[in-house]
Formats: C-alpha cells, structure tokens, sequence
C-alpha cells in the first residue's frame, strides 16, 4: 500500500535532462585544458522563496566540466569501492555512501575557494574528496588505519581536513548544524569575506536546532548558507511522511530560499555561487537540492524496503549527474566516447591503487587509544579520572 | 540572592558567627602534640574584613575560644597592603575581562549576557566595553548557541558560553558531548575546541527541582572535557584565566549561593593550576575531600571538629574532571581515612567516582572504608525545611569523622 503510492510518486524524480545540438567535428575543441566559457542552461528552472531566483545560465568551461567528469568518477568509483570493502568486512560499523548525489560535491566546490567552510553530516566521503582530501586518506579512515584523515580513530563519520576548512563528519543528526553557525560567526567576527555551507539532509530538516541557527544567523547576519541535501529519504522515512511542509526551502520562514536541481552539477553551481553573493551580502540562505541516492541510507540498509527498484533504476537512466555530464561533454564534442571511457579507466585505476595502499597501511599503536584526548596543556597530560595509564606514585 | 557572607570558616547556608580579626593568633605551633612543623600560615588582614583563605590561624588545643582554621597553604602570601577585595562574581568578571584584554580571540556568549550585565552579574559592564559581536546576547537556544561556539571554537576563536543555570546546559548536553568533547579525538587531533562553557549551579535558596540541578555528575564521563568548580573569589579568578588560556574544553561550575563572597586578592596577575586541588586546612586525622559550596560546610564543621579535638584535613578537590590524585593520594598517605563531602547526588556524582578512583589507587593506605556524603536522590523541593535536608550539613559531616575516627 505504501509501496504503491511511492510509484505515482517517484514519477516526479524523473526530469528530462539538458539537450544541446553536437557542434561539427571541426570546431572540436581541445579536451582538458580549454578554459574558454560556454554557457549551457540548465535543466530545471530554479525555484525562490523571498528572493530572486539566479539566472538559468551557467558561466563554465569545457575544462570546467571535464573536471566535474572526472571528479564525480572518481567520487562514484570511491564509493563503490567501500561498498565491496564494507561486504568483504574491511570497513566497519556504519558506511553512508553518497553515490548519486556526487553532482553536489563538486558543483559546489566549482562555485567557492578552499577559505569557505563546509560542514556536513556522516554522508561525508564525497564531500572530503572535493575539498582536496586524498583517496589513500580516505580509504584508510574507512578501514581504521593509522594513515586515515582522523588517524583511524574517526571512522567514516569522521572525515575532517582542516587546511581545506572541511570541518566534518558529524554523526548525530543535525548537530552539525548550529556549528556550521559558529564557523560562520567566527567567519563573521575575523572580518574575512568567506562562507560556510552547512549541509544536512532532509531528515534533519525537521530538528529543532536548525530552526535556532536560522533564527540566530538571520538575526546577525552570519555568512550562513544551509544546504538541504534533500534525498527525499530520512533513512526509511520518505518526505511526505516526516515532514508537513517538504519545501524544505521555504522553511527558513524569513531566510530567502532556492530549491536547486541537484543531480545537476552546473546548477548546484550557479546556485552556490548566488548564494555565497548573497550571504556576504544579505546573511543566510537556505538551498534545497533535490537530489537522490542509490544505495540505502547506510550499509545495512538495502535500500529496496521504502522504495521500489524501479524508482532507484529510473532516476540513474534519466538524471545520473555523470552521464548528464557525459551526454554534455559528447554533444559538444569536449571529448570523445572513448576519452571519456579511458578517463574513468584511470580513476578506476586510481581508485584501486588507493584501496591497495590503504590495506597495506597499518593499524595505530595502542598507545593511539589515549592521544588527542586532551592537548597538552599547562604540563599535565590524564587519561581519565583515576589517570589509569599513568599510576600515580606518592611522594 | 546569595547570602553575603561574614566570617572566615564558616558555611554558607546559616548564619555565620563574625570573624574578629583581632582574635588571629600568631601562629606558634610548638605546643601541638602530635603535629608536624610543616602547616603555612597565611598572612592575616588587619583591616577586619571577612576573608576566606586568606588570614587565619592554626587552632590552639587548649584554647577554648573558637578559632577558625582556614590556611591556605598553596596559595601565594596576600599581605595586608596590597590587593584588592572584592566579591566572587566580580572576581570572575575581572578574570573574564583581563583575558578579553589580553587575546581578541576571546568572546562570550550566553542568555542575557550583554546589555543586561548577565544575571548574576558576571559579565557586567564588559558589552559596553568590548561590543556585542565580542559579547553576544543569545536567543534562548541553549543547543544552538552551544554548537555555535563549539564551531567558533573549531576555527580558533575562544569562545566562553554561559549557560544561565547549570541545568540549562542539559539542552545542550548533545553538542558537549559530541563535539566539545570528543572533536579533538575523533579528528585526529586537527581540531581543538578551547571553549570554557560556565555557569552557576548546585542548590541554590529554594529555587525548586530544576533549578538546582548539579550537572557535574552527568558531564563527568565525557572524555575530552575538563571540570573544574571555583569557591573562593581567589581561586574564581585563577581558575577562570586558566580555563580561558587552555586549548582543551573547560567546564567551569559555579555556586548560585557562592556569588557574594568576600576576599582580597592580588592585584598582580596569577592564575590556579586547572587540574591541583587546594589544600584549606592541613591536619592528621582525616582527610575531607569537598568541592564549591560544600567546602563551607565543611569548615564550619571543622571548627566543631578542632573543638572536639580532631585536627581533620580539608582539600578543595577544585578539579572534578581529572582529579588531582598526587594531592590526595599524599593527604590519605598521611591521614589513612577519606571522607568525602559533596553537593552531587548519591547516584552516579563525583563523590562516587571519587570513592572509587580512592580504593583503586590508594586501598593499601586506608584503615577504614571511604565514606561519601551525598546530597539525596530526589528532585531538590522547595520547602526550605526539605531542601536543607537534601544537601549535607555541617551536623553530619561532624558526626561522620567522629565515626570515621573511632
């Protein structure tokens, strides 16, 4: 019975993507390095609240999108990767996989500089990936290794890479939420012109937090931009059953909002970058983008019990980010079938090196279990309320 | 709403006996049978106001005039001359204001903090001083505003929230677990949280259950995080400077009922070790571990104590989370019987911790079980009456040590 009013639903995940004519063969461009701009249109219009929508037309390059390519295979490439580690028992306790949804991560990072903060919640792979993060690190937090980005004491909840403002990896459900205010309001208070986008998804739409940090951000102005990675599934609970209002843009009441196509990397794009504007001008905004993704919530989570095979099936025939991009690339002829073929044959390989890497790195010591508890501070290092590690001796 | 306090040595809830400075005696400590020649006396202060560690005297057994004994032993000489005295909020605000002078980093967050002076007064005068983006009224969203320093806190800044009562941190509970405690460990180390989350707590004057909640007893598992609590304007200061220049989260636990004590302290700048607890009063019988307001309890008693003919040992614990287990493991060396005085519930408080890092740690040394008083297991009630009887009072704490001493 819920199954089949998810079909007369899932029509609406379907969208046709963007159809342009093939350029003629002699004036193709040369793939990788051309950084002329095209402008392409994007799919789906944009839709507003309290604000004027930014413009259907994307600034990019043909550089541009083959980088989109190559980072949303690498993405992918990444995840199913720890989807076989996760089934061969090298990876652990949770593993939330964002295949689906990697049109996100590196339309944003096309839009803003490694000096904007980002912060997310536990579906964080991705997003470290495209904050500079390394394959090896990645791939070794997930196994526990000392190498990892947290030094294996994270785990896959836990990505954090601070040179590159990437403030994490959060495990509870929204409480990331209001630190991404803080990283704004300290954003704020040092006077620098950058921003923080705060990623939650739209089971954590419904927290009471989250309406505190919007009230908090719209009330000081913080460059405050909180993105709703609206996958249309809090775990097993779609959106018309948890939430009242699923315009989850309009949410923000007071706060302007923008309802993104988000399987549309130059339209999370260009919704960004109106959206870092606007923040450094006009304080928060809350960004909806509609988005899906392909495996269950986690690992232990197939993913088939809310949803219907053929809906999964459906959204990666009709709005897969990479095959939108590469359905781009080849119909203006940026690159060829088999370019881009090799392309992925080369993240492939990237990505496999990275895994073998990572099974060979080592576990940390066990003397691991008790660094990084406290800084070193003030002479004393303790472990805990009866200083287990260190007994002390009388005088 | 604090009591004003008169009178060295003396607990909080009733009415104090006033402390004559005249009556100090010198400090000659040959005719003590059985003591060492180790106790410090602290300077005393001529100009007779009411100082809690600060001047005092060691107790004369033969004497049958009452005579407080507060020594301080670890805290540095305040001469009658220089210093300055002033209650322990404004020892607080002082400390707060001196290290937002020293370091831009430094901001304070919390309900009412700003404009209105804070409720308690601590953060007076320093909105106007400093801005409101330095001192920042927050809506009533304790878990927001926590996060929200928290977060500040990942970038460098060095937040101090507020929580206006303790137990409004309860709502908050998530964001210092998680990510004040456990950020700098679950990032390998990347990031630290320097915040100095604060506020008053303990039962207060017939405030009712919920505001008198004693949150140290739920934070203290938190790993990451560090608790210290203050009790005298002396080591309010201290302790405050301290949490603010450390890079690791301080939880720092005031008393509702400790705002309006007197003391001069230096006028030179100093701050107390987060992680030493103070020694009050030396002695050989028995060592009493208290902590905030209890310590007033337990100098009261101790007069009784010293009258009876007991010379108990009193140590401020200061640090709940780590314990300073070098102090108390040399003071039950010494005295060979515990007695632990705590404002915390009997379930789960630090008392318990306490009792039980004492009998792993220094079980040889002991010639009789620990003893712990607790505050009662139930939701603090508004009669005055009841709510006596939920917290320790001097009476019991006599009556164990003479137990104790047996």
């Amino acid at each position: 019975m819920a199954l089949s009013r998810l079909s007369l639903r899932s029509n609406r995940f379907l969208q046709p993507s963007t159809t342009t004519a093939a350029l003629p063969s002699s004036l193709r461009r040369h793939v990788s390095t051309d950084t002329t701009p095209i402008t392409i249109e994007t799919a789906v219009p944009f839709e507003s609240h309290l604000c004027d929508a930014p413009s259907r037309s994307v600034e990019t390059s043909s550089s541009e999108i083959l980088s989109f390519f190559r980072d949303m295979a690498r993405m992918r490439r990444m995840e199913i990767a720890a989807d076989s580690l996760y089934k061969s028992k090298l990876i652990r306790g949770f593993c939330h996989l964002y295949d689906g949804q990697e049109a996100l991560a590196v339309g944003m990072e096309a839009a803003i500089t490694r000096k904007d903060a980002i912060i997310t919640s536990y579906r964080d792979h991705c997003t470290f990936l495209g904050r500079g993060g390394e394959l090896v690190d990645a791939f070794s937090e997930l196994m526990g290794r000392k190498r990892g980005c947290s030094n294996g004491k994270g785990g896959s909840m836990h990505f954090y890479k601070k040179d590159a403002c990437f403030y994490g990896g959060h495990g509870i459900v929204g409480a990331q939420i209001p630190l991404g205010c803080g990283l704004a309001f300290a954003q704020k208070y040092s006077k620098e012109e950058f921003v923080t986008f705060t990623l939650y998804g739209d089971g954590a739409a419904n927290q009471g937090q989250l309406f505190e940090a919007l009230n908090i951000a719209a009330l000081w102005d913080l460059p405050a931009i909180l993105v709703c990675e609206n996958n249309h599934y809090g775990m097993g609970t779609a959106t018309w059953r948890s939430a009242k209002s699923p315009a989850y843009f309009k949410r923000g009441d007071y706060v302007p909002g923008l309802k993104v196509d988000g399987m549309d990397a130059l339209a999370v794009k260009q919704a960004c970058k109106f959206a870092k504007e606007h923040a450094l001008k006009n304080g928060p905004i809350v960004l909806e983008m509609d988005t899906y993704r392909y495996h269950g919530h986690s690992m232990s989570d197939p993913g088939s019990t809310y949803r219907t095979r053929d809906e999964v099936s459906g959204v990666r025939q009709v709005r897969d980010p990479i095959e939108r991009v590469r359905k781009l690339l080849l119909s203006h002829d940026i690159a060829t079938e088999k370019e881009l073929k090799d392309m992925e044959k080369e993240v492939r390989k990237e990505v496999d090196d990275a895994v073998a890497q990572a099974k060979e790195s080592p576990v940390p010591e066990p003397s691991e279990l008790f660094t990084n508890m406290y800084v070193k501070d003030c002479g004393v290092e303790s472990f805990g309320a009866d200083r287990k590690e260190l007994k002390v001796t009388l005088a | 709403m604090a009591a004003i306090i008169h009178g060295a040595g003396a607990g909080a809830a009733t009415a104090l006996t006033t402390f004559h400075s005249k009556k100090l005696v010198a400090r000659s400590r040959t005719n003590l049978p059985g003591r060492s020649k180790r106790c410090i006396v602290a300077a005393g202060s001529d100009d007779g106001s009411k100082s809690f560690g600060s001047s005092s005297s060691l107790s004369l057994r033969h004497s049958h005039k009452l005579i407080p004994n507060n020594a301080v032993a670890t805290k540095a000489d305040t001469s009658a001359t220089t210093g300055h005295e002033l209650l322990l909020f404004e020892a607080l605000q002082e400390g707060l204001e001196e290290e937002m002078d020293r370091d831009p980093h430094v901001c304070v967050m919390g309900e009412d903090v700003g404009h209105y002076g804070g409720s308690y007064k601590v953060t007076k005068g320093l909105a106007d001083k400093f801005g409101d983006l330095r001192v920042l009224d927050t809506p009533i969203c304790e878990n927001a505003f926590t996060g929200m320093g928290i977060g500040a806190a990942m970038t460098g800044l060095r937040p101090v929230i507020e929580g206006m009562n303790m137990g409004f941190l309860l709502l908050a509970f998530n964001q210092i677990s998680n990510n004040c405690g456990m950020l700098h460990y679950t990032s390998g180390g990347q990031f630290t949280i320097p915040v100095v989350i604060r506020g008053p707590g303990g039962v207060g004057r017939q405030l009712g259950a919920e505001h008198s909640q004693r949150l140290e007893s739920y934070f203290q598992s938190i790993p990451g995080i560090q608790m210290v609590a203050c009790s005298t304007p002396y080591n309010a200061k201290g302790l405050m400077k301290a949490a603010i220049r450390s890079e690791n989260p301080v939880i720092l636990f005031e008393h509702v009922l400790l705002y309006n004590l007197k003391e001069k302290i230096p006028d030179e700048e100093y701050i107390c070790n987060l992680e030493e607890a103070e020694m009050v009063r030396p002695g050989e019988h028995i060592t009493i571990l208290t902590y905030s307001r209890m310590r007033y309890h337990v100098m009261q008693a101790a007069k009784t104590l010293v009258n009876k003919g007991y010379d108990p040992e009193v140590i401020d614990i200061r640090s709940l989370k780590p314990f300073d287990l070098y102090t108390i493991g040399n003071s039950v060396k010494k005295t060979h019987r515990v007695l632990i005085v705590e404002e915390c519930m009997r379930t789960g408080g630090i008392g318990a911790s306490l009792t039980a890092a004492i009998n792993e740690n220094f079980h040889d040394y002991l010639d009789a079980p620990v003893m712990c008083l607790s505050s009662q297991d139930v939701p603090t009630p508004y009669a005055g009456t009841l709510e006596e009887w939920t917290v320790v009072q001097p009476a019991q704490i006599v009556t164990a040590v003479e137990q104790l001493c047996q």
